[in-house]
C-alpha cells in the first residue's frame, strides 16, 4: 500500500458547511493567490505552472503551462472557456468543485486569464447541474461586488468579465472543439482539427484556452504555494493531487483526492480509507480506470501506480479520473452493451463510422442480451468495431474527427477479449474470434493469439 | 403567451449584451424560454429568432440537438433515473422498472394528470451515490424502491416545492454583472494586446554566454 499523506489541494473546503461562501473562502486564503500574481509579470505566472507540470484534469491529460503558450503571438482577444460539461459515465469531481468550492473555480480563472492575456472568460456548466449553476451565478455576483472579477480587478489594470454560461444535455459538448460550437450557439459537433487547434483559431475563430475545471482549480494552491511544492508530490509526469471518483461495486464509493502517481488501484479499491475493499468480500472481475471510454483493467493491474504513462502503457486511460469496480457477480456482456448504447445514444451524428457504427452495435447486443444472435455476431461485433478504430489498438487509431466512436469499441474490445465464454452462453456455441485486436489492454495474459485459431495453436503446441 | 413576456425580454436583452456574438445566448435563451412556459414553444423560438438576429429554423436546429430543451409539454416534474454504468451496476435498471410501475408510463411517457414525465437517462455525475436521479436536475442519491414512493407522494402532495420548482427553471440565482463593474464583452474584431501583458513584458532573454565572451 502507498496510501501517502499529502495536503489537500483542490478538496480543502469541502469538510466546511459554508464552503461555497465568499465568507468561509477569504477565511481561508481566498482571493490572496490572485492578489499574488497580479504582482508578477504574466509570463512568471506561466512559468510556475509550467514548473508545476500541471496536467490537464480533463482527460487527454495534456500540460497546461505548455498549452497556454500554443496561441499565437500579436493575435487579440484571446478567450478562456472552462470545461464544466462533465459527462464522462462514472465521473464525479468536477460537480463537487462547483458546487462545494466555486470560489477556487473563479480565482483560478482569473489567474489563467491574466497569465495567458484573456479578456472574457465563459464558464460553461453542464445544463444538468442546477445546484452547481446557482452556486457559480451567487460567487459571481459576491465577487463581483467585491471587485474580484470585473473591470479593474483590485485597481491592478487587469480587466476580464467571468460569463456563466450553461449547456442543455449533450456528451458530445465535453469535446473542446463541439464545446466552442456550442457556445456560439450551434448544435455540438466537433471541428475538423488539424489544421486549427482552439489555441489558434477557437471561440469566433480566435485564440481560446479550453480547460478543464479541476485543472484550474489547482492554479491558487499553486499560486501560493509555489510550482515546485505542487511539483515535488507524485511521479514521471502526473504531479500533484487528483480528484479519483471510486463508483460500483465497492464498499465505501466515494470521490477521493488522491497523490497522482503514486498512489496505486489497489489502494483506491481496498484502502480502508478509500474504496473499502469489494462489497461482500467479493471477488474483483474488471475495473474501467478512467470513465465509459478506457478499456478495462482487471486484477493483474491493480498494482500500477494512478500515472498517466503507466496506464498508457498497459493499454488504458486514466481519462476523467473514474474508476467503475465490476465485482465477480457482474453480467460483463450487460454492462458492456450500456456503455455502448450510451455512445450510440451520444454520437452527434456528424461521422459515418460513429454514427451509423455505434447504432448498430447496439443493435448486435441487443440482440444477444435478447438470445436472438448467432455465435458470428461476436465476430461481427469486432469488425464494426474494426471499421470505426482500426485494429483496436491503443492508442487508438480513429476514422472520425473526435473520439467518441472509437471510445464505443473499447467496452466492446475488453468485454469479448476477456470473458468470450460469457458471450458464448448468451449466443450458445462456440465463438471464435477471427478479428484481430491490438490494444495490450485487450490481449491479456488468459488470452490465445486472435489469429491463431485452437486448432493451430493445438498443432503449435504440439497437442 | 409563448413569446418571451416583456419582463423576460429584458433579462434576455442582458444576457445576450455579455456576449461578443449575440447567437452565442441561444442556449442560455432557450432555457430563458422554457423556464417561463415549462418547455419550448414556436413563438418562443421565433422570438429568439429576432432577439438575436436569426432564422427561425436556425434556432430550432440548436434547439433540437440538446436533449433537456422539450419541445412539447412534459410534465411539472421530470424524474430522470441514471441507468449508466455505475447505476447499472447498483440497481438503476431495477429502480426504473419500479418507477415504471409506480408511476404507470414508459421511459418518455407522462402521466395523464400532468404531473410527471419519467426519463431513462445517461450518467448525471453522481456515480459515487448510485442508483441516483434528478427531479427537475435537483438530485436523490441512492434511491430505494420505498424512497421513490415517498418522493413521488412528496411531490404530489407539494412538499418539496420549496426545494424543486417546476420543469424548466434550472438555477433560480441568475448572474448579474454590475454596470460599473463590467470588463465588457470582448468583440473578436478589433482586438488589441491587454495592457497588464503591454506594461509587464517579459525580460529580454539572457544573452549567449558564448558569444558575450569571445
Amino acid at each position: 500500500m502507498t496510501v501517502t499523506d499529502v495536503p489537500k489541494i483542490i478538496t480543502s473546503r469541502f469538510g466546511f458547511e459554508d464552503s461555497h461562501t465568499l465568507d468561509r473562502y477569504e477565511a481561508t486564503d481566498g482571493y490572496a493567490a490572485l492578489r499574488a500574481a497580479l504582482g508578477r509579470r504574466p509570463d512568471e505566472v506561466v512559468g510556475e505552472v509550467k514548473t508545476a507540470s500541471l496536467l490537464g484534469r480533463g482527460g487527454a491529460g495534456f500540460p497546461a503551462g505548455v498549452k497556454w503558450g500554443f496561441c499565437p503571438p500579436g493575435v487579440w482577444p484571446r478567450y478562456l472557456v472552462v470545461n464544466g460539461d462533465e459527462s464522462e459515465p462514472g465521473t464525479y469531481k468536477d460537480r463537487l468543485l462547483m458546487e462545494r468550492d466555486p470560489h477556487q473555480l473563479i480565482e483560478g480563472v482569473l489567474i489563467a486569464c491574466y497569465a495567458v492575456g484573456c479578456t472574457q472568460a465563459f464558464l460553461y456548466v453542464r445544463g444538468e447541474m442546477a445546484l452547481a449553476q446557482e452556486r457559480i451565478a451567487a460567487a459571481l455576483n459576491e465577487a463581483y461586488a467585491k471587485g474580484y472579477v470585473g473591470k479593474d480587478i483590485m485597481g491592478s489594470g487587469f480587466s476580464c468579465d467571468v460569463v456563466l454560461h450553461w449547456g442543455a444535455g449533450a456528451y458530445i459538448v465535453g469535446e473542446e472543439t463541439a464545446l466552442i460550437e456550442s457556445l456560439e450557439g450551434n448544435r455540438g459537433m466537433p471541428r475538423l482539427k488539424p489544421p486549427f487547434f482552439p489555441a489558434a483559431k477557437g471561440l469566433y475563430l480566435q485564440p481560446t484556452i479550453v480547460n478543464n475545471v479541476e485543472t484550474l482549480a489547482n492554479l491558487p494552491w499553486i499560486l501560493l504555494n509555489g510550482g515546485s511544492a505542487f511539483a515535488e508530490l507524485g511521479a514521471e509526469a502526473s504531479r500533484g493531487t487528483r480528484m479519483f471518483a471510486v463508483s460500483g461495486h465497492v464498499k465505501n464509493p466515494g470521490v477521493y483526492e488522491v497523490e497522482f502517481g503514486v498512489t496505486t488501484f489497489r489502494d483506491l479499491l481496498y484502502a480502508p480509507q478509500y474504496g473499502g475493499g469489494i462489497r461482500d468480500d467479493n471477488a474483483l472481475k474488471a475495473f474501467i480506470p478512467g470513465g465509459a471510454s478506457a478499456p478495462w483493467f482487471y486484477e493483474e493491474h491493480l498494482d500500477l501506480p494512478l500515472e498517466a504513462k503507466a496506464v498508457s502503457a498497459a493499454g488504458s486511460m486514466l481519462g476523467s479520473g473514474a474508476v467503475v469496480v465490476m465485482d465477480e457477480t457482474t453480467d460483463t456482456v450487460k454492462a458492456c452493451a450500456r456503455l455502448v448504447r450510451f455512445f450510440a445514444r451520444e454520437s452527434c451524428g456528424k461521422c459515418t463510422p460513429c454514427r451509423e457504427g455505434t447504432d448498430w452495435l447496439e443493435k448486435i447486443l441487443d440482440r444477444i442480451l435478447d438470445g436472438q444472435a448467432r455465435p458470428e455476431d461476436v465476430n461481427l461485433l469486432l469488425d464494426v468495431c474494426d471499421n470505426i478504430s482500426v485494429g483496436m489498438a491503443w492508442p487508438p487509431k480513429q476514422t472520425t474527427i473526435c473520439p467518441l466512436g472509437q471510445s464505443a469499441t473499447t467496452p466492446i474490445a475488453s468485454a469479448v477479449m476477456r470473458f468470450r465464454d460469457e458471450f458464448e452462453a448468451y449466443v450458445g456455441g462456440p465463438v471464435e474470434i477471427t478479428v484481430e485486436v491490438k490494444g495490450a489492454a485487450f490481449v491479456g495474459p488468459r488470452q490465445p493469439d486472435p489469429l491463431v485459431s485452437p486448432d493451430e495453436a493445438g498443432e503449435v503446441a504440439g497437442v | 403567451m409563448a413569446r418571451l413576456t416583456a419582463e423576460n425580454e429584458v433579462v434576455a436583452l442582458e444576457i445576450i449584451a455579455r456576449y461578443p456574438r449575440p447567437r452565442s445566448a441561444l442556449i442560455p435563451l432557450l432555457h430563458l424560454a422554457q423556464e417561463q412556459d415549462g418547455w419550448v414553444t414556436d413563438e418562443a423560438m421565433a422570438h429568439i429568432a429576432d432577439l438575436i438576429g436569426t432564422t427561425p429554423s436556425e434556432v430550432l436546429g440548436t434547439c433540437s440537438f440538446y436533449e433537456m430543451f422539450k419541445r412539447e409539454p412534459v410534465g411539472r416534474y421530470v424524474i430522470n433515473i441514471c441507468t449508466n454504468i455505475s447505476c447499472q451496476l447498483l440497481g438503476g435498471e431495477e429502480l426504473l422498472a419500479h418507477a415504471q410501475e409506480k408511476l404507470g408510463v414508459n421511459p418518455g411517457g407522462t402521466t395523464p394528470d400532468g404531473m410527471f414525465t419519467l426519463e431513462d437517462v445517461e450518467c448525471i455525475a453522481a456515480c459515487t451515490e448510485a442508483p441516483c436521479l434528478q427531479v427537475n436536475y435537483r438530485y436523490a442519491h441512492r434511491v430505494t424502491n420505498e424512497q421513490f414512493d415517498w418522493l413521488v407522494n412528496d411531490l404530489k402532495a407539494g412538499r418539496r416545492d420549496d426545494e424543486i420548482p417546476a420543469h424548466g427553471t434550472l438555477a433560480r440565482i441568475r448572474q448579474h454583472i454590475p454596470a460599473d463593474r463590467a470588463a465588457g464583452a470582448s468583440l473578436p474584431e478589433g482586438g488589441t494586446e491587454p495592457p497588464w501583458i503591454t506594461d509587464n513584458p517579459p525580460p529580454p532573454p539572457p544573452s549567449d554566454p558564448k558569444s558575450s565572451s569571445s
